[in-house]
């Protein structure tokens, strides 16, 4: 089912990628817009990777919008105004970051008080701390060393390198994980078959490190989000922790029975989204080259809206990361293609909302047929 | 023929087919219904008793499935829900469907408040509620919040509210599943006293001693075919269990012979009390012993399964009193330490307390041994693979792989399956709480085996039931409480239902 539900999803995405294609006479595909497309991905993809989890386990997070702009605020204001290197700034943003979530986890947590609330709160919480930390200004420019997280690319050579690499590792998993099936006994489907779909998967990857060489080669930033989306899709089907979160979402008073600490897993959890959050922050900041007091505004809906149309259910326990990422695709590539466009913002928030709507309506559908 | 009122069929289902995607869940079904009549309707889980019901209820529109409907003679066609309820048939869940927060008026007339202009006329409804609540013996206040009742006089308000709706046939789905048995007894004879009054009962329970008090005649499914309409009189519970499993059944409750040996399990003084309910865990001692089932009878709300959910902290907030296992002393009150030290609960509410619903047969099982086959907190898929499918097939789980999701099984392989979670966990003693509750026979009867095999390999069973006979039949000795204390202590061969009965209710 969740499977059926991410290739639906990666359909529409292509849909989506061949009308804006059409309508811009190609512009849109162009490796230079492609690549920009994943850049501008990058953020909210972050987030929804960790907002997926928070939202399996029935939880919320309203405020990272606010979160993102302060730990943006913080990076930009140690590296200006207090002439720390890169690193120190990069290490500042996650320290913020870790403390918003240790902060908001406790009253979730700890304090039984809903996400909903708190996060609320953390939104006007953090926004004013942004104010304060920018004394309501803009700050710029930063540091080349910062800028490089949100604006670099690795050289193609190395990108080639990187793209071979995945190419093979793809290949590999795929038997392996084909070998154990059969081993115990799990009916897999007949080999040319899955094959096929495994070569189509590949071309598409392949493809992708093409167009990346094509412009100027992978951009740090959406190799951080791929590099995490990889990490954190692990942790979601091969941890414990990954495990207990699922549990814990889909039936918490089972999942207490069977000794989950629920609380502190929670907790946790908040902590490592409020880290994401940190780089979420950075990569931000670094790509415009700036920190302003408006910065984020309105993201956690854009954040919440990608986890929603990847499939994630907002009753808990159920989601994949890998939606969440195409659920970003999806938002990003909206924003992009109606702006190449030229389409009139009124309208580009009203399809924005319709898409929503309708991605949800058409997952309801689904699991009522089922 | 004094129990038969009247030979006038009130209710007709004749030859309904209905296949769910070319599985034919109802293959030919028939069944009439006379006028004022108490009619069972039995038969082993999916057998189609629900699905009939579903028929019968407008679940399933009319063109959903073939054959026909007749009520008092003339065909009936239901577009929904509503347009059953119109016609006089109304449907009793197992699960109580009640908006807690409001009251007892407010929950009996909801959807059919007699109004004008929009506005409700509350005087009138309050007339009305009194005397529905009257007939079914209830008298509370209707201004009482119904979430504040009993869940035995929360079945009366769902029963008044059936009638309120002036009902003439009433569907009666498990109704005595989540009561104790006093309660259940008021139950039954409320549905007798309905009876004398008119109202035409369709009764359907897996609880075979319920129906030979109460039903005049009895229909049997199985497999989705009528196997049998018979008047009470000429059978008994053999012979009914031989119509509805299609064989003779020798033994409903086997037991290995068995000598207890050594003490496990040490309980003394053990007192919780909890500051939101008042409820109270009074000074519990009690202790398990190698080679034995421990039974746990007495009503509901005894404090039976607080006293159990306290072992893992997870009820009551101060707890005095001491617990050793094999001589260890247990000191944690949390699940994960409890679990460890070798208690596991099986919770008498598997869809709440058991499975992760959504999630596959693999991950339920797994869930509370996570942490023995994964290192780093990485979990070791092989291992779980093989530990998910050992289970499946010892404790012979019906499903189309471990990647089927649980909330897609019956009720006996769903309780099959958070049996297999917890033996997963390599439990010293294992407490279960009602295990074959709303399951039918069969599986009964294999968990009441897989019960044998776990004394066999010394692991220790407590054994909640609110089903005296389950007791007697399984345990090698009973505990009774009432009102949080354990008010008797006896070896199975010298109880009877009588003396359960009477230390349970506090003689």
């Amino acid at each position: 089912m969740r499977q059926w539900r991410q290739y639906t999803m990666f359909a529409a995405l292509l849909i989506i990628w061949g009308i804006f294609a059409w309508l811009t006479h190609g512009v849109f595909m162009s490796p230079r817009n492609l690549s920009n497309l994943f850049l501008q991905t990058a953020t909210v993809g972050i987030l929804a990777i960790g907002m997926s989890f928070i939202i399996i386990t029935r939880n919320i997070d309203l405020s990272v919008g606010s979160g993102v702009a302060l730990a943006g605020a913080v990076a930009a204001y140690l590296q200006v105004n207090g002439h720390a290197p890169a690193w120190v700034s990069v290490a500042g943003a996650l320290g913020v970051g870790l403390l918003i979530g240790l902060w908001q986890g406790f009253w979730v947590a700890y304090q039984g008080v809903p996400a909903f609330i708190v996060t609320l709160a953390g939104m006007m919480i953090f926004r004013g701390l942004v104010l304060g930390v920018t004394q309501g200004a803009t700050i710029a420019p930063l540091l080349p060393d910062f800028k490089i997280i949100g604006q670099g690319y690795i050289t193609s050579s190395v990108t080639i390198g990187i793209g071979i690499f995945v190419g093979i590792a793809l290949l590999t998993a795929f038997f392996l994980k084909r070998a154990k099936q059969i081993k115990y006994g799990f009916k897999v489907k007949p080999l040319v078959i899955d094959l096929c779909v495994q070569l189509g998967i590949l071309a598409l990857v392949l493809a992708f490190f093409a167009v990346m060489v094509a412009n100027r080669g992978l951009p740090y930033a959406v190799f951080l989000l791929f590099l995490l989306a990889l990490i954190f899709h692990f942790v979601a089907a091969n941890t414990i922790f990954g495990r207990h979160l699922f549990a814990l979402g889909g039936n918490p008073d089972a999942a207490a029975l069977s000794g989950i600490n629920i609380k502190q897993r929670v907790l946790v959890l908040f902590a490592v989204f409020g880290l994401l959050t940190g780089l979420a922050g950075v990569v931000m900041t670094a790509r415009l080259n700036a920190a302003t007091t408006s910065a984020g505004q309105g993201m956690e809906l854009d954040v919440i809206a990608a986890c929603v149309i990847g499939g994630t259910s907002l009753l808990g326990g159920e989601g994949t990361i890998a939606g969440a990422v195409i659920g970003a695709l999806i938002m990003a590539s909206l924003d992009n293609g109606m702006s190449l466009m030229d389409t009139n913002i009124t309208y580009q928030y009203i399809i924005k909302g319709m898409i929503l709507l309708l991605a949800v309506w058409m997952d309801m559908q689904g699991r009522k047929n089922r | 023929m004094s129990n038969n009122p009247g030979n006038t069929y009130i209710l007709q289902m004749q030859d309904i087919v209905k296949d769910f995607a070319g599985v034919k869940a109802l293959d030919g079904v028939s069944c009439d219904i006379r006028a004022g009549e108490i009619h069972a309707l039995v038969g082993e889980n999916g057998a189609g008793k629900s699905t009939l019901m579903k028929v019968l209820s407008g679940v399933y529109p009319a063109g959903a499935y073939q054959g026909h409907i007749l009520i008092d003679g003339k065909e009936a066609r239901f577009k929904n829900p509503k347009s059953a309820e119109l016609a006089g048939i109304a449907i009793i869940y197992q699960e109580l469907i009640l908006a807690k927060n409001l009251s007892v008026l407010e929950n009996i007339c909801l959807g059919q408040e007699a109004a004008s202009a929009g506005v409700i006329d509350w005087g009138k409804n309050i007339d009305i509620a009194r005397r529905v609540l009257k007939q079914v013996g209830l008298e509370v206040d209707v201004t009482i919040k119904v979430g504040d009742l009993g869940v035995g006089q929360q079945q009366m308000v769902v029963i008044a509210r059936a009638l309120f709706k002036r009902a003439r046939i009433l569907i009666l789905d498990e109704p005595t599943a989540a009561l104790s048995s006093k309660e259940a007894d008021v139950l039954l004879g409320i549905i007798k006293e309905l009876k004398a009054q008119g109202v035409t009962c369709i009764y359907i329970s897996h609880r075979l001693g319920e129906i030979f008090q109460i039903a005049d005649r009895i229909t049997v499914l199985r497999d989705g075919k009528t196997v049998a309409v018979k008047d009470k009189v000429g059978l008994n519970e053999e012979s009914l269990i031989a119509l509805m499993v299609g064989r003779p059944l020798h033994n409903l409750y086997p037991k290995d012979s068995r000598t207890a040996k050594d003490v496990m399990w040490d309980v003394r003084e053990w007192t919780v009390d909890d500051e939101v309910t008042h409820k109270h865990i009074d000074n519990v001692s009690f202790q398990l012993r190698h080679g034995e089932v421990l039974g746990l009878a007495g009503l509901v709300g005894c404090g039976r399964t607080e006293l159990v959910m306290s072992f893992f902290g997870l009820w009551g907030k101060r707890s005095k009193g001491t617990m050793t296992l094999n001589g260890e002393v247990l000191e944690a009150r949390n699940p994960s330490a409890t679990i460890a030290a070798g208690l596991s609960l099986a919770s008498e509410d598997r869809k709440r307390y058991g499975l992760v619903l959504e999630q596959h047969i693999q991950s339920n099982i797994s869930l509370a041994s996570l942490l023995k086959i994964a290192s780093y907190g990485i979990v070791d898929e092989a291992k779980e693979i093989m530990a998910a499918d050992g289970y499946t097939k010892d404790l012979r789980i019906k499903a189309s792989s471990i990647h089927q999701k649980t909330v897609q099984l019956s009720g006996g392989n769903q309780q099959k399956v958070v049996l297999a979670k917890w033996l997963m966990t390599k439990p010293k003693v294992l407490i279960l709480d009602e295990p074959t509750r709303g399951i039918d026979v069969g599986a009964k009867i294999e968990i009441y085996q897989i019960i044998n095999d776990l004394i066999k390999n010394g692991v220790g069973v407590l054994v909640i039931s609110s089903e005296m006979n389950e007791l007697l039949g399984i345990c090698d000795r009973i505990l009774v409480m009432s009102q949080g204390k354990i008010t008797g202590d006896m070896p199975s061969a010298q109880a009877t239902q009588e003396k359960i009965m009477a230390y349970a209710v506090g003689k």
